[in-house]
C-alpha cells in the first residue's frame, strides 16, 4: 500500500505543469485504493457481536468448536476445507487448493469486511448443512475462531 | 515511441509462450481472482469452449457440489470476460466437455494418460483439478511440459511419466 502511495504521489507531481490528461493513471490508481480500502469495513470481533445481537444471546466457543468439526449430514464439515484447527492454513477438499487459515488471530484478514461474511456463510453453510446457518451458529464458530489464540 | 513499448513487450512475450500454454488474457477482472480463484486456480478461459463457460456461469448455484452463487451482476460481468476469451481452435474445440470439465476434455486426458491413479490421489495433489500441483506457471497459463515439478513427497517410481 505503501509503494502504492508514493508511486502515485511522484507520478502526480512530476506531472503535476505538463498535460492534465496524465492524472487519470493517478485517478485509476486512487479509485483502486477506495476499493481495497472498502474491503475492511470490519473486525472478527464486530462480526461476532453482531451475530451474538442477531442470536439474542453471545456465541460459545465450545459449541462452534464442536459445530465446526462435525459433519451435518452431508459429505462435508467445516473442517473438511478448513483444517480441522482453523489456526493453520486449509485445503479445499475438491480442488486442494491452500485456503488462509480462518482464525483471526493467524489471519488479519479474516471477517474484515462484513458482505464477505455474509457471502462465504451462505454459501458454505448450504454445502455442509444444506441450508443457511442461523446467526446463533454463526456467533458460535466466531467465538471459536476468535478463541484460537497463538 | 513510448507507446510502442507495451506492444513490443507483448510480442517478446508472444514469442515466449510455449506450445502447451494457454495465457491468461492480459485484463483479468478482480471479481475472477477473489471469487473463482478463492477455491481453485484462475483456470485461463481459453481452457474451456464457450458453451461450458456459458452453462456454467448459468449454475453456480450447484457449481460441482459447491455453492459457488454471486450477485448478478458479478456474474454477468465474468460471463462476458470468459465468453470473449473462451477456447476455440484446434484444441478446445467448440464442443463442450463431459461435465464441462476441464480434465475430461479429449486433449486433457490424452495429455495425462500416462499418469497413474495414485499421482492424482497423492496428499500433495488431491485432485487433477490442483493444475498448479505439477504445472508450476498454471497461474500464468504456463502449462508447458519445460515447466514441470514433481509434487513434493511423490514416489521416485512414478517419475517416469513427467519425462516422456
Amino acid at each position: 500500500m505503501n509503494a502504492r502511495f508514493s508511486l502515485a504521489s511522484s507520478s502526480g507531481a512530476k506531472n503535476a505543469g505538463m498535460r492534465p490528461a496524465s492524472t487519470l493513471p493517478l485517478m485509476l490508481l486512487l479509485l483502486l485504493m477506495a476499493g481495497s480500502a472498502r474491503a475492511a469495513d470490519s473486525s472478527a470481533a464486530a462480526q461476532l457481536q453482531r451475530f451474538s445481537a442477531a442470536a439474542g444471546a453471545p456465541g460459545q466457543a465450545e459449541r462452534g468448536r464442536s459445530f465446526f468439526v462435525q459433519r451435518h449430514g452431508g459429505e462435508w464439515a467445516c473442517a473438511s476445507c478448513h483444517g480441522q484447527v482453523p489456526s493453520a492454513p486449509g485445503r479445499h477438499a475438491a480442488t486442494g487448493k491452500p485456503i488462509a487459515p480462518l482464525a483471526p488471530a493467524f489471519n488479519p484478514e479474516a471477517f474484515t469486511d462484513g458482505a464477505k461474511v455474509d457471502k462465504w456463510f451462505r454459501r458454505n453453510c448450504k454445502d455442509v448443512l444444506t441450508r443457511e446457518c442461523s446467526a446463533a451458529e454463526k456467533a458460535d464458530v466466531l467465538a471459536y475462531l476468535l478463541s484460537l489464540k497463538p | 515511441m513510448k507507446t510502442l513499448a507495451p506492444l513490443l513487450c507483448m510480442v517478446a512475450l508472444a514469442t515466449l509462450a510455449r506450445a502447451d500454454d494457454v495465457p491468461m488474457p492480459a485484463s483479468v477482472p478482480r471479481a475472477y481472482t477473489q471469487e473463482c480463484a478463492a477455491c481453485h486456480l484462475a483456470y485461463p478461459p481459453g481452457l474451456l469452449p464457450a458453451p461450458s463457460w456459458q452453462r456454467l456461469m448459468g449454475g453456480l448455484e450447484h457449481h460441482y457440489g459447491s455453492d459457488a452463487s454471486l450477485d448478478p451482476a458479478t456474474v454477468q460481468q465474468l460471463g462476458d470476460w470468459l465468453q470473449r476469451h473462451a477456447g476455440r481452435g484446434r484444441r478446445v474445440g467448440t464442443t463442450p466437455p463431459p461435465e464441462d470439465r476441464i480434465t475430461r476434455s479429449a486433449w486433457f486426458e490424452r495429455k495425462h494418460r500416462k499418469i497413474a491413479p495414485a499421482v492424482w490421489q497423492h496428499a500433495s495433489v488431491r485432485s487433477a483439478a490442483n493444475c498448479a500441483a505439477c504445472h508450476a506457471g498454471a497461474e500464468r497459463g504456463e502449462f508447458d511440459d519445460e515447466r514441470l515439478r514433481i509434487p513434493p513427497g511423490l514416489d521416485g517410481r512414478f517419475l517416469q511419466a513427467w519425462k516422456d
